[in-house]
């Protein structure tokens, strides 16, 4: 597979926030890790979120920022809390009773903790593809359709229109184009997972989070999703968790290492995993543990 | 394990005795010293008559039409107010409220469903047709609204059936997954957006399971409707007049001096076992649709 080009695609990271990460993670120099190209705007800037559920801390000050048009990875042991903090980007944990957030997050310039944030206007520029595909029992049609028609767009000839788009960006369009009217929960697992992220393109986002997106799929369909990741980062920002150390490789410019609520560690993909500047994301990714 | 299967068993065989006992008074006698109710008066008679006077020595007729009509009234009333209520219920306690007014609500859900019948009977005929029926509909509006009348005891039997509906209801939106919903607000739905174009369609064959169900206990419902409808059996649609249903003529008779053995004895099987049928087939329907219609998440 083709590696991502780290070279081109960089960051603008303020030299204020890249000196929040510096104390944030003692001793390692960060800078090095940041790539500061003044062309690329960040899509994303995380500024010293603590994130609660309930009474249990789950994320301890982090501070990050995704370039537009990007991918970043979110790697760390199960429970680490990337896909609490992936959750965090698009509010989604605001669905879960008893959750608080400190610090923040703000979209382009936009603070999405804001009070006079519209969250469903948020979650339609912030789309979410999880672990398990979950296809509505609705036809495939449907199912595409679903974000736009919520968002008030009636008319079928459109609606046909984004359906088809949607379809060829998920590469899944020449698979089901003549049975579109056929119930979602009738496709292939793989094809469930394209159809959720066609669907999810359907709403017009501009940043795409992925919570583990091909952990239950066989390798093809994995493969299938990765080439997919990286036609879409063309076009949108990602922010993917991933278990996989080969796929956040492959498929991602930055990689964001958590450990135990923490970011311990956050950079190029390339030079983070060649090297390292933290000795627990050695670890981590060496396989020492996790 | 042999003590459980013969309480099982036993189930069984009450059903199979009650089945027993009304076939053979209605359909068709065992005994040859006695003949059943269907033996006496065709079928198609009981069918398509629409005169039901079994007491009139001189002049009887045995169309089920009248009994019939009353139930199906009441019936449609009580699903009228029951079934929306309780479906709003239920999409309230399983999308919307916080777990602390879920605690609140289903006890107070549980106990309208532990009211005795007789006291719905009595709350429609003290209540309902004074204070709420009359003063709007006859007072108002102009209608005559009768003391007894089928739209009081339609309006208490609706009442009855929320409770069946929103327990039942809930429990199928619930098993609806998290995830679903998650992808629906993750694409930019609204909490009502969430329920009512994923939950809902998703959940919708046991809530059609629920419905039938609760339609089936409003059509077997008995005390109240006894009380609160009325004693005239009427092919007239209208609700403000009494009305009397299939159960409440079985209380009747039955509790009344009928001798053993006469035609009009023998008529509390006939309506008995439409109405065993009329049941049997809204729980066989309702089990179909649940099985036909049930979605399979992974």
């Amino acid at each position: 597979m083709e590696q991502p080009d780290t070279g081109e695609i960089t960051s603008t990271t303020s030299s204020a926030s890249s000196e929040k990460r510096q104390s944030l993670v003692s001793g390692s120099n960060l800078n090095r890790a940041q790539p500061t190209d003044e062309n690329a705007r960040t899509m994303i800037d995380v500024n010293h979120v603590n994130f609660y559920y309930g009474d249990v801390q789950a994320l301890f000050d982090v501070s990050l920022s995704v370039p537009e048009k990007s991918v970043m990875a979110l790697i760390g042991p199960s429970g680490c809390g990337k896909s609490t903090f992936l959750r965090t980007l698009n509010r989604m944990n605001d669905i879960i009773e008893g959750t608080r957030l400190e610090g923040s997050i703000r979209l382009e310039d936009q603070d999405i903790y804001a009070p006079a944030i519209d969250v469903v206007a948020l979650r339609s520029r912030v789309g979410m593809v999880f672990q398990k595909s979950t296809p509505f029992p609705k036809s495939i049609f449907d199912n595409i359709a679903f974000g736009p028609r919520i968002a008030g767009t009636t008319s079928r000839k459109k609606l046909k229109d984004i359906v088809e788009v949607s379809l060829k960006q998920a590469a899944l369009w020449d698979e089901v184009k003549d049975r579109l009217n056929d119930s979602a929960m009738a496709l292939s697992g793989g094809q469930q997972q394209r159809l959720c992220i066609a669907r999810t393109l359907a709403t017009n986002p501009e940043v795409i989070l992925m919570d583990e997106p091909a952990s239950a799929l066989d390798p093809a369909s994995t493969a299938r999703i990765e080439d997919l990741i990286f036609e879409l980062r063309k076009q949108y920002t990602i922010v993917i968790v991933t278990h996989n150390m080969q796929q956040a490789a492959r498929v991602s410019q930055y990689t964001a290492f958590f450990y135990q609520g923490r970011l311990i560690e956050v950079g190029q993909t390339q030079e983070l995993f060649t090297n390292p500047s933290e000795k627990q994301t050695e670890d981590y990714i060496t396989g020492r543990f996790g | 394990m042999l003590s459980l299967f013969s309480c099982a068993f036993l189930s069984v065989l009450t059903t199979l005795g009650i089945l027993y006992v009304l076939f053979s008074n209605a359909v068709y006698s065992f005994d040859s010293e006695t003949t059943a109710f269907f033996q006496e008066v065709s079928i198609g008679d009981f069918l398509t008559d629409t005169e039901w006077t079994p007491q009139y020595k001189n002049d009887r007729h045995f169309g089920i039409l009248p009994l019939a009509l009353g139930t199906l009234k009441i019936t449609g009333i009580a699903a009228l107010i029951g079934l929306p209520i309780g479906l709003a219920g239920a999409i309230y306690l399983s999308e919307y409220a916080s777990p602390r007014m879920r605690n609140a609500i289903k006890p107070t859900l549980e106990v309208l469903a532990g009211i005795p019948t007789v006291v719905y009977g009595y709350f429609a005929l003290i209540f309902v047709t004074p204070y709420l029926l009359q003063p709007f509909f006859s007072d108002l509006l102009g209608f005559e609204v009768k003391i007894f009348n089928a739209a009081s005891a339609g309006i208490v039997v609706g009442i009855m059936i929320i409770p069946m509906v929103s327990s039942l209801s809930e429990d199928v939106l619930r098993s609806v997954p998290r995830s679903l919903r998650e992808a629906g607000f993750a694409l930019g739905g609204t909490r009502f957006d969430v329920s009512t174009k994923i939950v809902l369609p998703a959940a919708l064959s046991g809530i059609i399971a629920s419905f039938l169900l609760a339609i089936s206990r409003a059509i077997g419902e008995t005390m109240a409707v006894t009380i609160a409808a009325g004693l005239l059996t009427t092919t007239s649609l209208n609700p403000f007049e009494s009305s009397q249903t299939m159960t409440a003529y079985i209380v009747n008779v039955s509790s009344g001096d009928t001798p053993v053995g006469s035609i009009e004895y023998k008529s509390l099987y006939a309506v008995a076992i439409t109405l065993f049928f009329a049941t049997l087939a809204m729980n066989i329907l309702s089990q179909w649709v649940l099985k036909r219609f049930r979605e399979v998440y992974q």
